[in-house]
């Protein structure tokens, strides 16, 4: 996922006298409203966290933003040590393999119920995380994903909808459903997601089914769907599809709702919509990995993410929604009010998370999508087989003709 | 024999970063996740069949094009003067000092519906041309980031063909192509096959390639074994399998071909 910042602009003319003001850093925090027994538990004692997140995902105090990390550091005199990963899959397959010892990680939802069902989390001790219980809206509590917010607390959210190019669509069609992605008219015109989770989740909203398969059944009627609009597509693609998008390569295309946002302020013909047959919410929320040395370090640090002030640089940067009530209050009446980011209560229900399949289906499902992706040509089976033989062979004649040629010419 | 001990260094990095892994890529092919023996990754394997015939079909073409046009002209640069040579050596490595992302990605933006290729067909009043996600444009990629890589070693071997051999035999009567097909060809075959090697075997496992100018539905084996270690798949003993056959596989088809070469002298050769 590209995690694009919002273009700060307008922001940063209003910011510069407060950036001449205070030349050295950006914005200045009051920590007063903080409580300062809690935070300053571990002051003096030379402590550090090990914070693993995604790639511009934090305010950094870059263009006079807060820089969390430091805030953090002043407030409570812990060290934070920051690193950066681009992927649930390579995170998953870092931890997978041990080595590391984070104190703090931020996966997606579907991979959340992964590593809990791995056994790779510790439970957080809600406790030592007092702004939980008030910060986050009731809507992203108890996910299902994490049932009982036992492993993880939510970070941001976003939803995926279809963004298209009102130049290249017909004007009178009101494009409202993912259907359109399988319209003949839109033929060579259209991308997709290369990625099975997400493609086949579009394909069981069209069906009607959970967006997490259920059955076999399920799988084989939605590879049958993305069978037939393969040929309609110009191309399977992931981060792509902002550039394609932006530079009008195509018409139409799934995408995240924060990324739109960004795409449309690039080219004012793009428009998004969530479809209305429903669509996939995703949650990136912060947990504690097995490994986690600091575990109360760590929940200090999330209740700190909480604060209202951290949370609202924080989304102001990243530009995602956030499932904190405190920071919602706290955002311009526009930014409230943005269907993109901000949808329909009644349209948010119909989206759902991704979870974790059981191993039968999700590999069932990843052997129906690489035969999607190579089903062009037919082959035997047995063909490799045959063919691997075919080299052992020739190897062992040309090998068995050269030397009786060698001891023919030596005679 | 008594500067046996400088290659040490080398052979503890090869035991250490080469050795070891390749073992570790046999462990996994042959173990489930669990740890206990299988054969089941292997047997998986030939249900990938259409993506490995693909695989090979469009690296020997990629091979094949820039044997053809990589040939005559390393023949020709033999041939320069000093200066021309150096130059004409650095123009051909030139593009290498770029990232090969990067140059990748450069392509796409020629090759799109909207790109500068179609801009200018478009501006002349030619019709449009689909060229990005197809896989000319896969053979295209293969073809313009390997193509260095035939010719180098061609070049080098070439520059060692005399002069005078080549002037002899057409003192004794050969005509153009019996100079080129009885001299120069088989003189060459060192450097065709080292070039042959160095291109067909990149070719065959790429796969960033094939997801740039491929546009996803021309999946490689490549992209098949990243799925299996950065994909939703995660399914690292099978990816070791896939790789395995991969590499059986690419050894077979090398040591076939260097039993075309009869000569005593293996100068310049990978294996």
């Amino acid at each position: 996922m590209t995690r694009r910042r919002l273009s700060l602009a307008l922001l940063l003319l209003l910011l510069i006298p407060a950036l001449l003001a205070v030349p050295a850093h950006g914005a200045e925090m009051d920590y007063s409203a903080m409580d300062q027994d809690y935070y300053g538990r571990y002051r003096g004692q030379g402590r550090s966290l090990n914070v693993y997140n995604w790639g511009e995902y934090i305010s950094d105090g870059s263009d006079g933003s807060l820089d969390v990390n430091k805030a953090f550091e002043e407030l409570t005199g812990i060290k934070v040590v920051y690193s950066t990963f681009d992927t649930n899959e390579s995170l998953y397959a870092k931890l997978k393999t041990g080595g590391s010892s984070y104190d703090i990680i931020i996966p997606s939802d579907y991979m959340i119920a992964r590593m809990i069902q791995e056994e790779m989390l510790l439970p957080l001790d809600l406790g030592n995380i007092p702004n939980f219980e008030e910060a986050i809206s009731d809507r992203y509590k108890d996910p299902s994903f994490d049932p009982g917010n036992r492993y993880s607390v939510p970070y941001t959210w976003g939803t995926v909808g279809l963004i298209y190019n009102t130049t290249m669509v017909d004007e009178s069609d009101l494009i409202d459903s993912w259907s359109y992605l399988w319209d003949p008219v839109y033929a060579g015109n259209m991308l997709m997601f290369s990625n099975s989770k997400d493609a086949f989740g579009i394909a069981f909203k069209m069906l009607g089914y959970p967006i997490n398969a259920e059955s076999t059944e399920q799988l084989d009627r939605a590879t049958q769907l993305l069978k037939e609009q393969k040929p309609l597509l110009q191309a399977y693609v992931m981060d792509e599809i902002f550039d394609k998008m932006t530079g009008g390569e195509a018409a139409l295309a799934p995408y995240y709702a924060g990324d739109a946002i960004t795409m449309m302020e690039d080219n004012p013909d793009l428009r998004f919509v969530i479809p209305k047959e429903g669509s996939n919410i995703f949650t990136d929320a912060m947990c504690i990995p097995r490994e986690a040395k600091n575990k109360e370090l760590a929940e200090m640090y999330i209740n700190f993410m909480l604060e209202p002030e951290v949370g609202l640089a924080n989304i102001d940067y990243i530009g995602y929604s956030t499932p904190n009530d405190w920071v919602f209050q706290l955002l311009d009446d526009e930014v409230k009010n943005d269907p993109v980011r901000y949808p329909d209560q009644e349209l948010l229900d119909s989206c759902e998370y991704f979870v974790n399949l059981p191993p039968d289906l999700a590999a069932y499902m990843d052997e129906k999508w690489t035969e999607l992706l190579s089903a062009d040509e037919r082959y035997s089976q047995m063909l490799m087989p045959l063919v691997m033989l075919g080299c052992v062979i020739a190897t062992v004649c040309l090998n068995i003709t050269r030397s009786l040629r060698k001891n023919r010419g030596t005679v | 024999m008594k500067f046996k001990h400088a290659a040490l260094p080398y052979m503890i990095w090869s035991a250490i970063f080469v050795l070891i892994p390749l073992g570790l890529v046999a462990v996994f092919a042959f173990t489930t996740s669990d740890g206990a023996f299988t054969i089941d990754n292997i047997a998986r394997v030939s249900s990938y069949t259409p993506v490995f015939m693909r695989s090979v079909w469009l690296a020997v073409v990629a091979t094949a094009i820039c044997l053809v046009t990589g040939y005559p002209l390393a023949y020709l640069m033999s041939r320069m003067n000093g200066v021309r040579q150096r130059t004409m050596v650095m123009l051909i490595m030139l593009p290498m000092w770029i990232n090969f992302l990067l140059r990748t990605y450069a392509w796409m933006t020629l090759l799109e519906n909207n790109g500068v290729i179609n801009s200018v067909l478009r501006f002349f009043g030619l019709g449009a041309v689909r060229m990005i996600n197809t896989q000319g444009a896969v053979v295209l990629g293969m073809v313009y980031n390997y193509l260095p890589f035939m010719i180098l070693p061609l070049y080098s071997i070439m520059t060692k063909i005399d002069s005078r051999v080549i002037e002899a035999a057409q003192d004794l009567g050969a005509g153009p192509f019996h100079v080129f097909s009885r001299v120069i060809l088989p003189l060459s075959v060192p450097g065709i096959s080292t070039g042959v090697t160095m291109v067909f075997v990149p070719a065959i496992s790429t796969f960033i390639i094939s997801r740039m100018l491929g546009g996803g539905s021309n999946m490689l084996i490549g992209d098949l074994i990243d799925a299996q270690f950065l994909g939703n798949a995660y399914n690292p003993n099978l990816g070791a399998a896939i790789s395995m056959v991969l590499m059986v596989f690419i050894l077979l088809v090398m040591s076939i071909f260097n039993q075309f070469d009869d000569s005593e002298e293996r100068e310049g050769m990978l294996i």
